[in-house]
């Protein structure tokens, strides 16, 4: 049986697409310019980061919105045709919607010494740099997985779920393509990467994997037992709120490395002060805050001491124009369905 | 106040500098010509090496389409997106689109052209992208399959950046290594010419050095064009030393050759003062005789400077011979200073033409029809004979001519065989001598069978010369 789950949080229609915002200004700042970001990223998480920013620069202010991935992708377009007014500032992990947009030439170009230090795999065009590095993992409860069943590498989980009688029926839980921007993309990065995805594909459906929308789901769900192994969960969200029974793994074979993305839109009011957040988020301050806060794997970080071949970077390139095209998106999705499924009626209605 | 020393005139411009400005004028113009070409060409091979990419991924893209349920359906392969972002910072548009030109995949804004469809090849055109200059190509693929029949085009297009990045580079390129040649031909053609130039400059300071009163010849080596120069400011130097030359005997043969019928006109006339009446007329008569002929010693040194001057100055020009006795015979008016002698004249019907100069030549003869008129037996001839090689003017006497001692020292300047008596036959000869030298002759004195004749030969002008 294949089983899905809301996510409490996303609001349907498309007036109120935002789940949450947020204000970050300095105290002592007298009338600041006041920038919006939307960002599909946790309040919570880039919180640190973002009062860091407020206090060394109190002329300007923050309105952060909190977006799903597909509204967040849905809004900018129509920011950039004019029909709303835009952001100052996007910052998204559909990095694959993010490179349409620039492609669709809704970004504004912007260059600094801190933007031209960016490798070439995490900037494009000068209109959006990738801020973050965040590993997707394989998450397991540690409780109820035995220590030599936890799988280190992909091939390791496809042994796990090619087993007779496997305990993990109905227990490994991924993201669902279609209800999650972020989920789309590293089951179509797993597709391009090797040919272990049909491999997976097929014993996620032979296993009855269970296909859901969100990280706070998932993670929830491996903690609580209800799942017992997550595959291709973002690594930051893991850590964001530490638990006991949570074992992480970064697969040894590869593992894909997401790098949000920051766009400024070529409509938005307060370029400027866009600008200076970009340089800050990218400065040696703001990474410092961002890996404190488990957004930036470092190189020399013991829990992931992957070799650097493992790394598999998702460049920030026209190459993810191809998640992009509806007839790839609709074949890709329709062999992802096969395995799951066909999405029941009154499911997830429209995916944000 | 002192005076002033004449400023030297100031060249135009160095040679140096003239052929350095046309160098580097010269290599201003091929610069721009080469910049226009090298631009050009960067364009045209930055066009044709991402127009290949635009293609491959088109191709890519059409050969990904399949029949799927009665509708064409593309798998967008990686690979032509892989292929396009090797143009780094270009922004794609690509759209897949059905035989009605409906959207079936990608962007609306890659719209082919009106009539693309019935078009067979790949072509390629040039559009924008949300207002960015753009290039486009299209291609088509046909599909008669059993439940769809018709064209699906697949049309791919880039923004220019990376083309005129390359465009930009391979100019930069080629004018760096343009600019780098050029500086290195500016340098070698300073130092060529400078080299060139040395000999000049030597010249210069060897003239700058050289005493004013020193007309010996300078030393004639180097380039073929100063070595002209060198031969051209020597010839002139010795003229100028032959006319110096010749100035200073002409001042020298003049006091030398005027003391002596000076001298005796003086005494001559002091006598004359002293003498009674009766004997007066005499010494009239002899002072008379002395002073016509220091006349005519006079006439011949100034004849005889005449002669030196022109044939170091008047070009040789054809002159016939035959003119030359008759004017000779005209000048000298026999019955002048010989009463009573006869002269015969013996010219040929033909012209008799040499190169020489009528004048120098005129002169020579009078002074040999003079000497004879003077020295010489009655009955006197003038002529002209020719051969091939030589033309002769000659004048004849019947008698033996001087003494032999005489006539082996007879030509020197100083040689006069009756100086004391005021007579200059030593003079004429000399002139005669420089003449004949001056024009390629020679002189020749002898007994022939009526008599001794004194001949000017000069080579004969043939018409072959002319």
């Amino acid at each position: 049986m294949i089983r899905y789950l809301l996510c409490l949080l996303i609001m349907s229609g498309p007036a109120i697409a935002q789940e949450a915002v947020a204000r970050f200004a300095s105290d002592d700042a007298v009338q600041p310019t006041d920038i919006i970001v939307r960002s599909t990223t946790d309040i919570g998480i880039l919180t640190p980061a973002l009062d860091a920013f407020v206090t060394i620069h109190p002329e300007i202010s923050i309105t952060y919105e909190q977006w799903g991935s597909n509204a967040l992708y849905a809004n900018s377009r129509a920011a950039c045709d004019g029909e709303i007014p835009a952001a100052d500032a996007v910052f998204s992990s559909g990095v694959h919607q993010m490179v349409d947009l620039v492609n669709r030439a809704c970004a504004n170009p912007y260059a600094s010494d801190i933007t031209r230090d960016l490798p070439p795999t995490r900037v494009w065009r000068n209109e959006l740099w990738g801020i973050t590095l965040e590993p997707a993992v394989i998450i397991y409860n540690t409780a109820l997985v035995p220590a030599e069943d936890a799988p280190h590498t992909r091939f390791a989980l496809l042994d796990l779920m090619r087993r007779a009688e496997s305990p993990y029926r109905g227990k490994i839980a991924t993201y669902d393509v279609e209800a999650s921007g972020l989920g789309f993309l590293f089951a179509f990065m797993d597709s391009l990467e090797a040919t272990t995805f049909g491999g997976l594909l097929e014993g996620f459906a032979r296993t009855d994997a269970v296909a859901t929308c969100c990280s706070a789901e998932i993670i929830d769900g491996v903690a609580e037992g209800e799942y017992l192994i997550a595959y291709n969960v973002l690594g930051s969200y893991v850590s964001s709120v530490p638990r006991q029974n949570i074992g992480v793994i970064h697969p040894e074979d590869y593992t894909l490395l997401l790098s949000r993305a920051y766009m400024i839109p070529k409509t938005a009011t307060n370029k400027q002060a866009a600008a200076i957040l970009l340089d800050f988020l990218l400065s040696d301050e703001g990474q410092d805050i961002l890996a404190a806060g488990n957004l930036v794997q470092r190189r020399d970080d013991d829990a992931t001491s992957l070799s650097e071949s493992a790394q598999r970077a998702i460049a920030i390139d026209p190459k993810l124009l191809v998640a992009m095209d509806q007839h790839r998106r609709s074949r890709f999705v329709g062999q992802w369905r096969s395995t799951f499924g066909a999405l029941p009626a009154g499911g997830f209605l429209s995916a944000p | 106040m002192p005076a002033t020393e004449r400023p030297i005139k100031r060249a135009q411009r160095s040679l140096l500098s003239r052929v350095i400005i046309g160098v580097l004028s010269l290599l201003a113009v091929g610069g721009c010509i080469v910049s226009l070409a090298s631009f050009a060409y960067g364009k045209n091979a930055a066009r044709q090496s991402y127009d290949r990419l635009l293609i491959g991924a088109a191709n890519d893209i059409a050969e990904s389409i399949n029949i799927i349920d009665g509708a064409a359906v593309a798998d967008i392969p990686v690979s032509a997106f892989g292929l396009l972002s090797l143009a780094l910072d270009d922004r794609i548009s690509y759209a897949v689109r059905g035989p009605d030109g409906a959207l079936l995949t990608g962007y609306e804004t890659a719209l082919p052209p009106e009539g693309s469809a019935r078009r067979s090849d790949a072509f390629y055109f040039d559009s924008t992208l949300q207002g960015e200059p753009s290039r486009f190509v299209t291609v088509v693929r046909r599909f008669s399959e059993r439940d769809y029949s018709g064209t699906v085009s697949v049309t791919v297009g880039q923004t220019l950046r990376a083309r005129n990045a390359m465009a930009l580079d391979l100019t930069k390129g080629a004018l760096v290594i343009t600019g780098l040649a050029g500086i290195a031909l500016i340098l070698s053609a300073y130092l060529v010419i400078r080299s060139a130039m040395r000999p000049l400059d030597r010249m210069a300071s060897e003239l700058l050095a050289r005493d004013p009163y020193d007309l010996t010849p300078m030393q004639a080596d180097g380039p073929a064009e100063v070595a002209v120069m060198t031969d051209a400011m020597n010839r002139f130097m010795q003229r100028l030393d032959r006319q110096i030359g010749a100035m200073k005997h002409l001042i020298s043969d003049t006091a030398h050759q005027l003391r002596t019928p000076v001298a005796a006109i003086r005494a001559q006339a002091e006598l004359a003062l002293e003498d009674d009446t009766e004997h007066q007329p005499q010494r009239l008569e002899r002072l008379l005789r002395r002073t016509r002929s220091l006349g005519n010693l006079l006439d011949q040194m100034l004849s005889r400077a005449l002669v030196i001057h022109r044939t170091d100055n008047a070009p040789p020009e054809p002159v016939d011979l035959r003119d030359i006795a008759l004017q000779v015979l005209d000048d000298c008016d026999p019955e002048l200073l010989a009463p009573g002698v006869e002269v015969d004249l013996i010219i040929t019907d033909t012209p008799v033409i040499v190169m020489a100069d009528e004048v120098s030549v005129t002169e020579a003869g009078k002074n040999m029809l003079t000497n004879a008129l003077q020295h010489g037996k009655a009955p006197i001839r003038i002529g002209v004979s020719t051969s091939p090689i030589h033309s002769e003017l000659w004048v004849e006497d019947a008698g033996d001519g001087p003494p032999q001692d005489v006539l082996s020292r007879i030509g020197g300047r100083f040689e006069r065989s009756a100086a004391s008596q005021g007579n200059s036959a030593g003079l004429g000869l000399s002139i005669l001598h420089a003449v004949a030298e001056a024009f390629g002759g020679k002189v020749t004195m002898g007994k022939t069978d009526t008599g001794f004749r004194v001949t000017l030969a000069l080579p004969t002008q043939t018409e072959a010369d002319k």
